[in-house]
């Protein structure tokens, strides 16, 4: 896989910031509007997708390696856990939401109509939790194909 | 409030959280050290198991527990809109089961998977699996239910196809994904049809608002016949020989466990989800079960006859030990709806469940032993064909010994557990119809007669040349056979023990539904 042509490649370069912005963004609100963080994720993940493509396996592999990603991975879903386990201590019961109705961060409780992004409790984190694991988790897969394609194109040519 | 009563309080939902923890902290640890990612995911199992065993206590000294996720229990227009966990005897039952199974296929996976490649995912997707098992038996919520058997399936499905450059096993992974998305999503079709009517998603609710309507009647059939395919009784059975005969032995060990979850599945739906209207007469869904169970039991041991594969014909073996489980809950079901089938019928009712629950996990421990040996002999091998092995007992003899005890029990011998749950089963379809306790002994006989081909064809017979260098196989994969077999024997020598404490409980669980109705109002 070479990579494709110069006006592609400028393309993505303008897009990619777009996409990754509007992905955060559908992350950060997930808890507000409609998407959250697998939706999110899926975008973000879409936008590395297009550079994968843009350029080639090769040149995404000297930036990013598959290790890291795995343990991207594993940390977004272990904080997931996690979040949920602060629950038993902070809280009454696993999964509670102990951050709401306090002074913390997203200590807010969400009203109807007003849209308020500090509001939530550990919602908008759990939401940052899974978009870090579908991030890496779809781009992993996309990539691990990617490579083993280039692979194969290189030992029939 | 001290820690330990902290814990203990929190304990249901612990049971499914650790699993879940622990394969997402496995691929991480597995980048340190492969010796030490093996302990961590064997003492997370092990974790897991003591909690069991201490939830096991709690349930068995003061009944159903209710543990609701998030904060406290909450209505609204009357409807329970939490997530909650609900476990009764059965439910620890179960999990009971395929903890067992799961610790010792991690301890197996030890040795067995010693120098394959893509460990940390395939323990990773073990402890998955166990956490989706866990959770099927647990939840109290049928959307849940629903999303757990996602779970397990998809870790079950990569589980098969872990030897992913084999192109059998993948077609293997590929049809077992197939069948368990089918049957998943008729579940979810059919828990859409409760949905529609009653307004409510938590089994303990829909049990009580359920008025057996001509849609309930279609939700019943496509979950009996969805669970059904996934724990493959006969004739959805097809993916049962790929599945089990392709996989690693190790995964064969917890698919076992994950299909006898889904018979839980079928158990949970009949006797609590339509338990208030299942007893009515007239409604002879017994009968079917009896059925399915008769014709499970004839088609897996004549299909085991003929086959040539060692794991294959073990997996024939295993869809003919559901039949048993089938068969004696069926009979259960008949005769507690026909009163007026027998004069003292009412107590081999009772004697038919206990049998079947007691063959649930007979069955597990029986036909895991024999996958641990076919896996075993495989390493030792690398032959799966009866026709190529022989001689084997002069190089592995703790195999052969333990070969023996997995084949008495399958076949329903008496000084093992195979027998004590066999023979409830024989006494009380006797009392239903003699000729259906016929089919079950002869069913057992033949059962015997082709794990004594097994036998004669690998473990007997002259010493064959190219297999002169095999040596035994290494100490971990004799642990994890050596903890099934001490546990097949010691359920063998003291059967009543089992049964009076945790047999009889699941049981009673199962015909008493409305003390699993008590386990939520108890808390609203």
């Amino acid at each position: 896989m070479k990579g494709m042509s110069l006006i592609v490649r400028t393309i993505a370069n303008i897009s990619f910031p777009f996409i990754l912005i509007y992905g955060f963004y559908i992350i950060a609100h997930g808890h507000l509007t409609p998407g959250g963080g697998f939706q999110g994720g899926a975008v973000v993940a879409s936008g590395l997708v297009l550079m994968l493509i843009a350029y080639n396996a090769e040149w995404i592999s000297q930036r990013i390696k598959e290790s890291h990603l795995s343990i991207f991975e594993s940390l977004g879903a272990l904080s997931f856990v996690l979040l949920a386990f602060l629950g038993i201590i902070f809280g009454t019961a696993f999964f509670s939401n102990f951050l709401v109705g306090t002074e913390s961060l997203f200590g807010g409780i969400p009203l109807d109509g007003a849209a308020n992004i500090n509001t939530g409790g550990i919602i908008p984190l759990m939401n940052f939790a899974v978009g870090l694991k579908v991030i890496a988790g779809l781009f992993a897969i996309v990539y691990v194909m990617a490579h083993f394609i280039s692979k194969k194109e290189g030992k029939i040519a | 409030m001290n820690f330990i009563d902290l814990i203990m309080s929190h304990a249901p939902a612990l049971l499914v959280v650790i699993p879940l923890l622990g394969a997402f902290l496995t691929p991480l640890i597995s980048k340190i050290n492969d010796k030490i990612r093996n302990i961590f995911v064997i003492s997370i199992l092990g974790i897991t198991a003591v909690f069991v065993l201490l939830v096991a206590q709690q349930v068995l000294d003061t009944g159903t527990i209710t543990y609701v996720f998030g904060s406290s229990l909450q209505t609204q227009n009357n409807t329970v809109i939490r997530i909650l966990f609900e476990i009764d005897a059965l439910s620890i039952f179960m999990a009971l089961v395929s903890i067992i199974l799961a610790f010792v296929a991690s301890i197996y996976s030890w040795g067995f998977l010693e120098n394959e490649t893509g460990q940390d995912k395939y323990y990773t997707l073990l402890l998955l699996m166990t956490a989706g098992m866990l959770g099927m038996v647990l939840t109290g919520d049928l959307f849940n239910f629903f999303v757990f058997i996602e779970i397990t399936s998809i870790a079950s499905a990569a589980l098969i196809a872990f030897w992913t450059n084999r192109v059998k096993a993948v077609e293997a992974g590929f049809k077992y994904i197939f069948i368990s998305t089918i049957g998943a999503l008729f579940i979810l079709f059919a828990l859409a049809l409760l949905y529609g009517q009653y307004d409510a998603l938590n089994i303990a609710q829909l049990a009580d608002r359920i008025t057996f309507t001509y849609l309930d009647k279609i939700a019943l059939i496509i979950f009996i016949s969805a669970l059904a395919m996934k724990g493959g009784i006969v004739p959805m059975h097809m993916w049962v020989p790929d599945a089990y005969g392709r996989a690693p032995a190790s995964a064969s060990l917890v698919l076992v466990a994950a299909t006898q979850a889904s018979l839980y599945g079928v158990f949970r739906v009949l006797f609590t989800l339509y338990g208030n209207v299942i007893h009515l007469p007239n409604i002879s869904f017994g009968w079917i079960l009896v059925i399915l169970g008769l014709i499970t039991m004839l088609v897996g041991v004549i299909m085991a006859m003929i086959q040539t594969d060692f794991k294959r014909l073990i997996a024939y073996g295993a869809v003919a030990e559901l039949g048993y489980i089938f068969l004696g809950v069926g009979t259960g079901l008949t005769i507690i709806a026909n009163p007026d089938i027998g004069i003292s019928s009412a107590p081999f009712a009772v004697e038919a469940m206990k049998g079947s629950i007691f063959h649930i996990i007979n069955d597990a421990l029986d036909v895991g032993l024999l996958f641990m040996i076919a896996g075993a002999v495989y390493y030792a091998t690398k032959e799966t064909s009866l026709n190529s092995l022989g001689g084997l007992a002069r190089n592995m003899k703790y195999t052969t010994i333990f070969f023996i005890i997995g084949l008495l029990a399958i076949s329903g011998i008496p000084p093992m557990n195979g027998f004590a749950s066999k023979l409830l089963i024989y006494e009380s379809t006797y009392q239903l119809n003699p000729i259906i306790s016929i089919i079950a002994i002869l069913s057992s006989i033949m059962l015997l007669a082709v794990f004594v081909k097994i036998f004669q064809s690998v473990f007997l017979g002259p010493k064959l040349k190219k297999f002169d260098d095999v040596k035994e196989v290494p100490k971990s994969m004799l642990i994890a056979m050596g903890i099934v077999a001490s546990i097949i024997i010691f359920f063998g020598l003291f059967p009543d023990l089992i049964v009076s404490n945790l047999v009889e409980p699941a049981v009673n669980a199962l015909i008493h539904p409305e003390n699993y109705l008590q386990g939520l109002t108890g808390g609203l």
